[in-house]
């Protein structure tokens, strides 16, 4: 299994940092590695699908034949303010904190 | 009447109401099992403190239950297995605890867990991997491992888990316990920390399949807050079928003997015997689609899960890091330090399965595959009543035999993966103990029944008939080491 690893290149490292960058995550160089080694791997598995003739066959997004669940628009309680802050890591003025979008 | 710790929760709670046991002294017994925790199987405990209050039941006890630490709990620690979450105390209740305290369960304690559900060992919780109670150097299984060694322990009477491609069953397997995964929507996933929503199921591991079947009949029901649930309608009587005449069990024709072990091959086809003794039918049935489980739900699982964990992002709860610098640069810090390997695996996996220029190669393909597969299940369910499998490969392997190898360590989930995707109930029991390959002293093998969605009644009373017929009584011996 670890020759295939490493033989596959289903996805290249330009992909795993487009990827990373889309996932709001930070790879390690070391990371990096593993990243395109392991996901080549499962997506070479994966890609057995990908030759499936599925014409015709309706995707399944949900499993359960429901139609639209509706309910009457009435107010209900909602979490006060202070407890909806509470865990927050940096409340400030009844408000979420958060550094700002443009670096200084 | 039998040491309290050996009664079965049902038993202890038929006691409670006939007023031969006290609800505290059984309580407090079960709390002081719990304390003696080696298998690191809890990451929080009742104590009797503060935050145990938070949670306090509200009428007589049925009996304490530990809980996968996937459920928000108020006021008490909740992290999913995950460092993102270390310290984060949910401001609200899940539907499935708040029923299980309404019913008079207390919660004895929050258990381990694969980080964020994501593995079928429970090698990837940011808390240390949980112990299997047959054998330390073994795996209990996962995501539910915790709540599977807990049972299988002797360290609580029974617990509720989670499953989205195998997470109850699988462990309920590998620690010789009963697990149930009911159908999709059964149960509300209202506060259930999500991973696949459209596969997550909450689901009992218990002793017996008459534990299954009390608590199951306490968690099912429509809620209001999860709008996909439906529950079980006229709710869940105790199993009382004593024998399996009349029933056919389909057995597929494309189980090969290469995907598991021949010490599980010879439990499963030892209960096929037991199954005809019992009056039980076995058939062949033909399930084409399901050899392609694997490769739909990982992509599918990995999509649904790139999403939902979008919101953990340093900034209304859990864990920040790097807030010094700008937002991007806070989130990217955030996220790399707090979510562990396997989770960024499957983020990077899912959100790749999205992108633009493969969604419809992956995940456009996993549904329809997905389609197929419960096409192929809706086939066999017109000429059987239940289609049966092993539940897992193998019995329990060791820790780190597989966790370098994330494909391996996936293809685990072969026989499980195929009913999540169709949204069907199956429950796992355990049928005999078998040496695993390389040898050393017998572990449990599970056996896997699946039935149509929404006749959990039936399959509860067939498992129920089955169990009977193979008292399995065998418990875990190594208490010491």
């Amino acid at each position: 299994m670890a020759d295939d690893l490493e033989s596959a290149a289903m996805i290249d490292r330009d992909q795993v940092l487009h990827v990373a960058r889309l996932s709001r995550l930070r790879l390690s160089e070391d990371e990096i590695g593993t990243m395109v080694g392991e996901l080549s791997g499962i997506l070479e598995h994966v890609d057995r699908i990908g030759n499936l003739d599925l014409e015709g066959v309706e995707p399944t997004s949900h499993v359960v034949a429901l139609e639209n669940v509706l309910r009457a628009d009435e107010p209900w309680e909602s979490l006060p303010r202070d407890v909806a802050l509470a865990q927050a890591p940096e409340p400030q003025d009844g408000a979420f904190r958060a550094p700002s979008p443009q670096a200084e | 009447m039998k040491d309290l710790l050996d009664l079965t929760a049902l038993e202890a709670h038929e006691a409670m109401v006939a007023g031969d046991l006290g609800a505290e002294e059984y309580t407090a017994a079960w709390r002081e099992a719990a304390a003696g925790d080696e298998l690191n199987a809890y990451l929080w405990r009742d104590e009797g403190g503060e935050e145990a209050a938070a949670i306090a039941v509200e009428r007589d006890c049925v009996a304490p239950i530990a809980v996968k630490d996937i459920f928000t709990t108020e006021g008490v620690p909740t992290t999913a297995g995950s460092r993102i979450l270390e310290g984060y105390r949910p401001p609200y209740t899940s539907t499935a605890v708040r029923k299980l305290l309404e019913a008079g369960a207390p919660v004895l304690g929050k258990t381990n867990m694969d980080e964020f559900a994501m593995g079928s060992s429970n090698e990837n919780s940011a808390y240390g991997p949980v112990l299997n109670p047959w054998d330390r150097e073994r795996v209990p299984g996962g995501s539910s491992g915790g709540s599977a060694a807990v049972v299988a322990g002797g360290l609580a009477p029974w617990a509720i888990g989670t499953d989205t491609g195998g997470s109850i069953r699988q462990p309920a397997a590998f620690c010789g316990i009963v697990g149930l995964k009911p159908t999709y929507g059964a149960i509300s996933r209202y506060g259930m920390i999500a991973f696949a929503s459209s596969l997550d199921q909450c689901g009992p591991l218990t002793r017996t399949v008459s534990d299954a079947a009390l608590l199951l009949g306490i968690l099912q029901g429509r809620d209001p807050l999860d709008s996909t649930s439906v529950g079980l309608e006229g709710g869940v009587s105790l199993p009382d079928r004593e024998d399996l005449s009349g029933l056919r069990f389909g057995v597929p024709a494309e189980l090969g003997h290469d995907e598991y072990d021949s010490g599980v091959r010879a439990v499963f086809e030892q209960t096929l015997k037991r199954i005809e003794a019992l009056g039980g039918e076995i058939a062949e049935v033909s399930l084409p689609s399901s050899e392609h489980g694997i490769s739909a739900y990982y992509v599918i699982a990995p999509a649904e899960a790139s999403s939902n964990l979008a919101r953990y992002d340093g900034v209304r709860y859990g864990m920040r890091a790097g807030g010094d610098g700008d937002l991007i640069e806070m989130y990217e810090t955030t996220r790399s330090e707090g979510f562990g390997p396997e989770v960024k695996r499957r983020i990077m996996l899912g959100t790749y399965a999205l992108s633009s220029g493969y969604y419809e190669a992956y995940y456009g393909q996993a549904q329809k595959v997905r389609t197929r597969i419960a096409q192929d299940f809706d086939g066999a369910f017109s000429k059987v009543d239940f289609v049966v499998t092993p539940t897992a490969p193998s019995v329990a392997f060791k820790l780190g035999e597989k966790t370098d190898d994330p494909l391996a360590m996936y293809l685990n989930d072969f026989f499980t993966v195929p009913m999540s995707l169709a949204g069907i109930p199956a429950i796992s029991i355990p049928a005999g103990l078998a040496e695993p390959e390389g040898g050393g002293p017998q572990l449990p093998v599970g056996f896997q029944i699946a039935a149509p969605a929404f006749a959990e009644q039936r399959l509860l009373d067939a498992a129920y008939a089955l169990e009977q017929g193979l008292s399995f009584e065998a418990r875990p011996g190594g208490a010491d080491g």
